[in-house]
């Protein structure tokens, strides 16, 4: 079996560079490389393009780099949560493209599958839509959305195993799958890392060839944006 | 005059036994809490998951386990996870039978625009394009004027569209309208107490009514 293995997010994002293009798993909080994004905020790079369906908050994920102005363009879904996303955006300094949610995983994906577009109705008729062709078919408009082309895709995922297999914990699954098939260097940090052979197949979400570089992450503090409870009667 | 949970109650009335349902943020997500006794629905999440239960009890909650609004929930038996890809799939392949949203103008030929008001902050679409773009069957939920006293039932969207011709059922806090397949609002019932001029001056875009619009009847 071919060992992924990585000694921790330093040497798994070191040849990250300027300018690269990066996708970053994770909804909202949940599901986010926080061990990767350390790394990178201590590493500096500069000038990224990422990709990812939120930005982060003020002070935790893809907030920290765009606190160090590490981020020359978002492509996201929704990015409300950010007060100094929100400053930069209004003072030219971000870039931000908005797409459809189902449109960015479905981009992600088809880049994953190695299929060079998608078409989907989402958008048609809107500003989405603007210079993208239309195509018709059984009498329905759809977009004609590229796959995404990324350097990097850094993924979390709750298990993984020396060869690269990767297990999700609940909704934290979220972009991570499509991303770690659709990165031209695939690098997941897990909560909990086996020897290979630990994992039921039969279990596994991401085929360890999709991952090039796993490390076992530490200090994971798993945010929570929303706390939303019932009281017990 | 409805309240935001009278206008999820008379919404409640709209899901069928065996729906696979998605609610949007606002006053789409109180619709669970109306959901009549004996009516099986399965709530979906487009973050991934199918069978959204409720809130966790403090002290319960899971980081892992949000829905879409970015709350901490719960799982209920029978539910599944996925990811993200596979959550539009089936959205676009028409597996959910029907999508409750909230929405800034609606126009008389069934445009919804509910994402963006030029000059302000754009926080962006999530999945609502998506949703509005695939599903069979779309409500709306929301007030029927803005907060300047304005129609949001209008004969042609002012703010950026969120999808084309594609919304076929409103619910407000003064009416229930069916939007015509060949344009204009038909007022099904009235909340109570609301009279159909009150009605037709709160709505911009073309109205139908007939005679004896009924008051909605809740149990």
């Amino acid at each position: 079996m071919i060992n992924k293995v990585v000694s921790g997010a330093d040497e798994a994002i070191s040849d990250i560079e300027n300018g690269n293009t990066l996708m970053l798993g994770g909804f909202g909080l949940c599901g986010i490389p926080e061990n990767c994004i350390t790394a990178l905020v201590k590493k500096g790079v500069k000038d990224l393009t990422c990709i990812s369906n939120n930005a982060g908050v003020d002070d935790f994920g893809i907030g920290l780099m765009l606190q160090q102005r590490q981020v020359k363009k978002m492509i996201s879904s929704y990015v409300g949560e950010n007060a100094e996303f929100e400053r930069q955006l209004l003072s030219g300094e971000l870039e931000v493209e908005l797409i459809p949610q189902g449109t960015l995983a479905t981009r992600c994906m088809a880049s994953g599958y190695g299929m060079p577009a998608i078409f989907t109705p989402a958008g048609v008729g809107t500003e989405v839509a603007e210079g993208k062709e239309v195509r018709n078919f059984n009498g329905k408009d759809y977009l004609m959305e590229y796959a995404f082309d990324a350097d990097f895709a850094i993924v979390k995922a709750w298990k993984g195993d020396t060869a690269g297999n990767l297990i999700f914990r609940s909704t934290s699954r979220n972009f991570n799958p499509v991303m770690a098939m659709a990165g031209k260097i695939t690098i997941a940090e897990v909560e909990e890392l086996v020897e290979a052979g630990e994992l039921d197949p039969d279990h596994i979400h991401t085929p360890g060839v999709f991952v090039h570089r796993i490390f076992q992450g530490a200090g994971y503090e798993k945010r929570i944006e929303q706390r939303t409870v019932r009281t017990k009667n | 005059m409805l309240d935001k949970d009278g206008i999820a109650k008379r919404i409640a009335k709209e899901i069928k036994d065996g729906f696979y349902v998605n609610l949007g943020i606002g006053i789409p997500t109180l619709v669970a809490n109306y959901i009549p006794e004996g009516i099986n629905v399965v709530l979906q999440s487009e973050n991934g998951l199918l069978g959204m239960g409720p809130f966790p009890f403090e002290g319960e909650e899971d980081a892992d386990l949000i829905n879409a609004g970015k709350q901490t929930i719960t799982t209920l038996p029978g539910s599944s996870i996925f990811d993200s890809a596979l959550s539009f799939g089936m959205i676009r392949s028409q597996k959910i039978d029907l999508t409750i949203l909230g929405a800034m103008e609606v126009s008389e030929n069934g445009d919804i625009a509910n994402w963006k008001i030029p000059g302000k902050m754009v926080k962006g679409m999530g999945g609502a394009m998506d949703l509005v773009a695939s599903a069979k069957n779309i409500i709306v939920a929301m007030q029927h004027v803005n907060k300047a006293g304005e129609s949001k039932l209008l004969p042609k969207c002012t703010l950026p569209l969120t999808g084309v011709n594609c919304i076929k059922k409103i619910v407000t806090e003064l009416a229930v309208l069916d939007v015509l397949p060949g344009g204009g609002f038909q007022l099904i019932e009235r909340a109570p107490g609301v009279s159909v001029d009150y009605i037709r001056q709160a709505t911009t875009g073309k109205l139908f009514a007939e005679d004896n619009v009924p008051e909605m009847i809740f149990d």
